[in-house]
C-alpha cells in the first residue's frame, strides 16, 4: 500500500476543506475501500477519516425517515420504523455481505461501494473504469455477472449494492454537501449508466459528502420485498436480484414498483414493466409480460444471458407471492 | 494512539497503513486472529471492536483510535472458557483450527436476533469460512449455547 496521510476532521467543513486537491478520499466503515487500497486499485494521498462526524442517527421526520449517512448497514436493517415501513430495505441489507462487514459498513458506503467487476479490481487488467481509456477486457472475458442492460462499448459493469436497489423504489433521496453546499439528489439521478466516462460511479459532484438518505413516506412499501439471487445460500453478489412493491385492489394492479440489482451499472427501475401492470389484471400471464417488456432492452454478451430468464421468473414468482 | 485490547491499555506509534489485524499480531504478540484471506471475504480475523464483530484486516489501525478490542485471546475469565469455547470442544466443532478463533468471536458477537433458530444461525455465520467443513458442529455448538441463555 502506497503511503497516505490520514486526517480525522470532527465537523463537516473540516472534511470539505480537505478536498480541494486531488487524490484526497472520504474513508467511512472502509470494507470496500481498504480493500481496493490492497489491490492498487484506489492510492490515494489523503485519507479523510468522516466517522467522527455527526450523522450516525436515523429520524423519523415529518414525510419520512431520514437516515444518517454513517448509520452501520446491521443497525439500519434491524430498525423498526424500517422494517416496519420499508421492508425491502432491511431485507436488502441483511442479503448484502456478512454479519462483520454489515456492522462497520455504512449507509452511505455502501452507495459509494465500487463494482465487483473482476478486470476493475485488477490492474494488470484493461478497464475503462479503472483507468479510462485502456479497454475493457471484460466484454471478451469472463463476464458472467456482468451487465445486459444499460451497458456501454466501454463498460459493462454492474453496481454490487443490494441497498441500492431497495432504494430505487422508495424514490430515495441521497443529501450532501456539495461545492455549492447543502444539496439533494434522487437515487434514480445519483446512479447513472456508465456511457463514455465509466469511470464516473455516480453523479455526486467531486469532493461532496453524503450527510444522508431520505426515506419518503410511501405506503406501499410496507409490504415490499427484496429477493436475491446468488450462486451460494448466503455471503455473495447478487446474479440477479428484485425489490417489488405493489397494490393490488379486486384483482387489478393499482400501483407497481420494481428495481432490478446485478444486471446493469445502477439499480434498474423497471419503468417499463411497472407502467404495463397499472391497472392490468394481477396475472402470471401480465408479471411475465411486463417483465418481458422491460428486458427488451437487454443486450446480453456471449456468458451472461441466463439473467434474462432469471430476472423473468424471479419477478413472476416475486409477484405472485405478494399479491397471492 | 491508544487501543484497549482484552482490557488492557496500549500507547501504540504506528504506520497509517497498518491494518488492526496486523498490529494485534505483529505488535501486540496476539495471534489468534487469523490472516487468512486479508480481503474480509473468510472471517479468520474476526475480533469484536466495541463489542461488534467485524473484520480486522479491512480495518486500519488508526481508525481504530480510542477503541475496545476483544480477540480470542480475551474471551476466557482465568482458567475458565467461554460458553462458546465449551460448547466448540464439546460438539467437536473443529478439524484443523486456522478458522476457529474467527468462528468463535463470530459467535460471540451474535445478537439475538440472529440465533432465533439453527437456519438464523447458519445465515449469521456465513462470513466465516471453514475449509475443513465442521460447519454442521459449528452451528450444532453455536445453537446449544444460544438456545441455554
Amino acid at each position: 500500500m502506497k503511503p497516505f496521510v490520514y486526517e480525522r476532521p470532527d465537523d463537516p467543513a473540516g472534511a470539505l476543506a480537505t478536498m480541494v486537491r486531488p487524490g484526497v478520499v472520504y474513508l467511512a466503515g472502509g470494507t470496500n475501500l481498504i480493500d481496493l487500497m490492497k489491490l492498487g486499485v484506489t492510492v490515494p494521498d489523503m485519507l479523510v477519516d468522516i466517522n467522527s462526524l455527526p450523522f450516525h442517527d436515523v429520524e423519523e421526520v415529518p414525510g419520512g425517515l431520514n437516515v444518517g449517512a454513517l448509520v452501520p448497514n446491521s443497525d439500519l436493517a434491524m430498525h423498526p420504523a424500517v422494517r416496519a415501513a420499508y421492508p425491502a430495505v432491511s431485507q436488502a441489507l441483511l442479503a448484502g455481505a456478512s454479519g462483520q462487514l454489515r456492522n462497520r459498513a455504512t449507509v452511505a458506503g455502501n452507495l459509494m461501494q465500487r463494482t465487483r467487476c473482476l478486470y476493475f479490481q485488477d490492474v494488470d487488467k484493461a478497464c475503462n473504469k479503472r483507468s479510462p481509456g485502456s479497454g475493457c477486457d471484460a466484454r471478451d472475458g469472463d463476464h458472467r455477472e456482468l451487465a445486459i442492460l444499460g451497458a456501454s462499448p466501454q463498460c459493462i459493469a454492474t453496481n454490487p449494492s443490494d441497498l441500492a436497489v431497495a432504494l430505487s423504489i422508495m424514490d430515495a433521496t441521497v443529501h450532501y454537501i456539495g461545492p455549492h453546499g447543502a444539496a439533494a439528489i434522487s437515487v434514480h439521478d445519483f446512479f447513472r449508466r456508465p456511457g463514455d466516462r465509466p469511470d464516473r460511479d455516480n453523479s455526486l459532484p467531486r469532493g461532496a459528502l453524503i450527510t444522508g438518505v431520505m426515506l419518503p413516506e410511501m405506503p406501499i412499501a410496507a409490504t415490499s420485498v427484496y429477493r436475491k439471487v446468488r450462486d451460494r445460500a448466503s455471503f455473495a453478489f447478487a446474479a440477479g436480484s428484485i425489490a417489488a412493491a405493489i397494490d393490488v385492489r379486486d384483482g387489478v394492479v393499482q400501483d407497481a414498483r420494481i428495481a432490478w440489482g446485478a444486471v446493469a451499472h445502477l439499480p434498474w427501475r423497471a419503468w417499463a414493466a411497472e407502467r404495463l401492470l397499472r391497472g392490468a389484471p394481477a396475472t402470471a400471464e401480465n408479471f411475465a409480460r411486463a417483465a418481458d417488456a422491460e428486458l427488451s432492452g437487454a443486450r446480453p454478451l456471449r456468458d451472461n444471458g441466463w439473467k434474462e430468464p432469471l430476472l423473468r421468473n424471479l419477478t413472476v414468482e416475486v409477484l405472485l407471492e405478494m399479491t397471492s | 494512539m491508544t487501543l484497549l485490547v482484552n482490557g488492557q491499555e496500549h500507547q501504540l506509534r504506528l504506520d497509517n497503513r497498518a491494518t488492526l489485524l496486523d498490529v494485534l499480531r505483529e505488535q501486540l504478540e496476539l495471534p489468534g486472529a487469523k490472516k487468512g484471506c486479508d480481503h474480509g471475504q473468510c472471517g479468520a480475523c474476526t475480533v469484536l471492536l466495541d463489542g461488534r464483530r467485524v473484520v480486522s484486516c479491512l480495518i486500519l489501525a488508526v481508525a481504530a483510535d480510542g477503541s475496545a478490542v476483544t480477540t480470542v485471546e480475551g474471551l476466557s475469565a482465568g482458567q475458565g472458557l467461554h460458553p462458546i469455547q465449551e460448547a466448540f470442544v464439546e460438539f467437536d466443532a473443529l478439524q484443523c483450527g486456522y478458522c476457529t478463533p474467527g468462528q468463535i468471536c463470530s459467535a460471540v458477537g451474535l445478537t439475538p436476533e440472529e440465533t432465533g433458530s439453527l437456519a438464523d444461525i447458519r445465515e449469521a455465520m456465513s462470513g466465516n469460512l471453514c475449509r475443513c467443513g465442521a460447519y454442521v458442529n459449528i452451528a450444532a455448538a453455536v445453537y446449544e449455547v444460544a438456545a441455554a441463555s
